[in-house]
């Protein structure tokens, strides 16, 4: 790396997004500042059913190039997979085709973000996926930001994407998480205090023993809700555990970005994560953050246990330890969708879709399906479902009167089996 | 693009997302901003697109277009006949996808908190300016950076890389 870049990532003042914006900027004009407007690189981009199909109308509307570079490119099957119904299935076949005629890589049947973090996503990227929950590969020390469809044509023809230097939010979180509480609850205890636009135009950084403490799983998690927020993205700087997870996956880090020691931020919560305790979104809003025993033994009809958020190994054997030699509770539907082919594969092996399945679990292949309310999960008028996944907007999971509470997979895993809200402490 | 909007305001609330401005069940199916408009804000008020009339204008709270990155929201939008979008603020993927459609997004609070429900509109982009012809008030839109305003004039990303053959920030 030659010498001003090598400055920049030295600087003790600049924060995570500061440094990497000013290394990358193509003007290379030195740092940035947050409210900077600034044109970088994108070193990977992806895109779903969900988005996919409209980026590919525009794109050819715009022309009849090549893309910049196939290589950066990942399209993913994974929002309704295998296809529900024909026009989704003929939205399907239109990427299958764009992809065979660019010569980029597409994969079918693992969540986007779980693929992109076991295959793609490494340290120091620039990352723009056509999903918002792409804030996901923060967890890796990327900066990785959600974009539309449209912006996602445009990154396909120039490699480029324009980006307002953001603020930065530090979280710190200290303090070991108490018997019962995980990843999810500390996630959802963070876009409390937050708020649903509280992260808005902003990065946050993760910071502390806890994170230092937590599996890039748990890591991802956090990363992920963040969005939830409205963060534009999440970090995680690089440690011992990033670069070990890097190794099993055979994969070097890009660069490794660290926050100045001086670097200045817009807002700092701290958290002590030992003074936790189960927490569970309330519908209609993410931010709508309440104590396990405020909404303890609302009658459930769906438990979802998957998504981006909570379908990792780690999240089903947390659930397979609590429903281990138990019947989830008559008429309650237990669903179960692992995150990736992968995590499906290695949940197969170790026993853990075997646990589920005879505790009553229904175990779908991987899929968005209950999470986006396209199937494998639809809720009906009225019904209620405790959910692993990330949001609870009126109508996200079905019918417009329908509920959806957000939890930890313990949390959901132990509401199965009583058929309510549960305390999984009980379980523990 | 038309320099003025001139239409009926419609009153949401503050984090309108975008599931209840197009649930996922429709958007999977169909790129028909016609189609999708058929069910626009379903979510909160499922008679809204047969009340719109081309011109007409949504003025919301604070987060408009939270959640999802699914462009369909502002196409949506477009596609029932809605005009232009004024918010207390907008969440970031919505803003962007918005813009590169041509959807014109005015962020005023102000705005938001003075203009009734069923208020006369009219927007005069170029300057930013809006007008509540109904109650004569006027409020002035915070400035988006020149290469956004440049998309917005020429109807979004499409038209501009069709006529330029680049990008306002390549």
């Amino acid at each position: 790396m030659e010498g001003p870049r090598l400055e920049l990532l030295r600087s003790d003042l600049l924060t995570f997004s500061e440094k990497i914006l000013s290394m990358r900027r193509v003007d290379g004009s030195g740092a940035v500042s947050p409210g900077d407007f600034v044109v970088v690189p994108v070193d990977l981009t992806f895109a779903t059913d969900g988005t996919a199909p409209l980026a590919i109308k525009v794109f050819e509307e715009m022309g009849d190039g090549r893309v910049w570079d196939p290589g950066r490119i990942v399209l993913n099957i994974d929002h309704t997979y295998p296809a529900a119904a024909e026009p989704i299935a003929n939205l399907h076949s239109m990427m299958r085709r764009f992809a065979g005629e660019q010569g980029i890589e597409i994969q079918e049947g693992s969540i986007c973000h779980q693929y992109i973090l076991e295959r793609h996503a490494s340290p120091g990227m620039i990352i723009a996926g056509a999903d918002s929950h792409t804030t996901t590969h923060g967890a890796l020390g990327a900066f990785a930001t959600g974009v539309g469809s449209t912006e996602a044509a445009a990154i396909w023809l120039s490699g480029r994407i324009w980006l307002r230097t953001p603020e930065s939010i530090r979280v710190n979180v200290d303090g070991a998480m108490p018997r019962g509480v995980f990843a999810k609850d500390l996630a959802l205890k963070i876009v409390g205090e937050l708020g649903a636009d509280g992260a808005n135009y902003k990065a946050v950084e993760f910071k502390g023993s806890t994170i230092r403490a937590l599996s890039v799983s748990s890591r991802a998690t956090l990363s992920n809700m963040a969005m939830e927020a409205g963060a534009k993205a999440a970090i995680v700087e690089v440690d011992e555990k990033t670069r070990a997870f890097l190794r099993d996956a055979g994969r070097e880090p890009l660069l490794e970005v660290h926050s100045g020691r001086y670097a200045e931020y817009s807002e700092v919560l701290d958290v002590d994560a030992s003074r936790l305790e189960p927490l569970v979104a309330a519908p209609p809003r993410v931010d709508n953050v309440k104590p396990i025993s405020e909404v303890e033994g609302i009658e459930v009809h769906q438990a979802f246990l998957g998504s981006c958020t909570n379908g990792r190994l780690e999240d089903l054997r947390v659930a397979a330890d609590i429903v281990k030699g138990k019947r989830i509770h008559k008429g309650v539907r237990f669903i179960v969708t692992p995150a990736s082919r992968a995590v499906y594969a290695d949940a197969l092996m170790d026993g853990t879709l075997e646990t589920l399945a005879r505790a009553g679990a229904v175990v779908t292949n991987p899929t968005c399906g209950a999470c986006v309310g396209t199937h494998l999960g639809v809720l009906a008028s009225g019904e209620v479902c405790v959910s692993a996944s990330n949001r609870n907007f009126t109508g996200r999971m079905g019918a417009r009167d329908s509920m959806v509470y957000l939890a930890s997979p313990a949390t959901v895993a132990a509401s199965a089996l009583e058929g309510k809200i549960t305390d999984p402490r009980r379980y523990l | 693009m038309a320099d003025k909007i001139r239409g009926k305001a419609w009153r949401f609330g503050d984090h309108v997302d975008t599931d209840v401005i197009i649930p996922y069940k429709y958007k999977a199916r169909t790129l028909d901003p016609k189609e999708l408009g058929a069910h626009c804000m379903e979510g909160l008020d499922p008679g809204f697109p047969a009340k719109v009339s081309r011109g007409d204008v949504i003025v919301a709270g604070r987060n408009f277009g939270c959640g999802s990155s699914r462009e369909q929201a502002p196409l949506a939008i477009m596609g029932c006949g809605v005009s232009a979008v004024i918010a207390a603020s907008f969440a970031r993927i919505f803003y962007r996808n918005a813009v590169n459609l041509g959807l014109p997004v005015l962020e005023s609070a102000e705005a938001y908190k003075s203009i009734n429900q069923g208020d006369t509109i009219e927007i005069s982009l170029e300057e930013g300016l809006i007008k509540d012809l109904t109650t004569g008030r006027e409020f002035k839109a915070l400035k988006p950076p020149s290469f956004l305003m440049e998309l917005l004039r020429e109807g979004g990303l499409i038209e501009y890389y069709r006529r330029h053959a680049r990008f306002p920030w390549s």
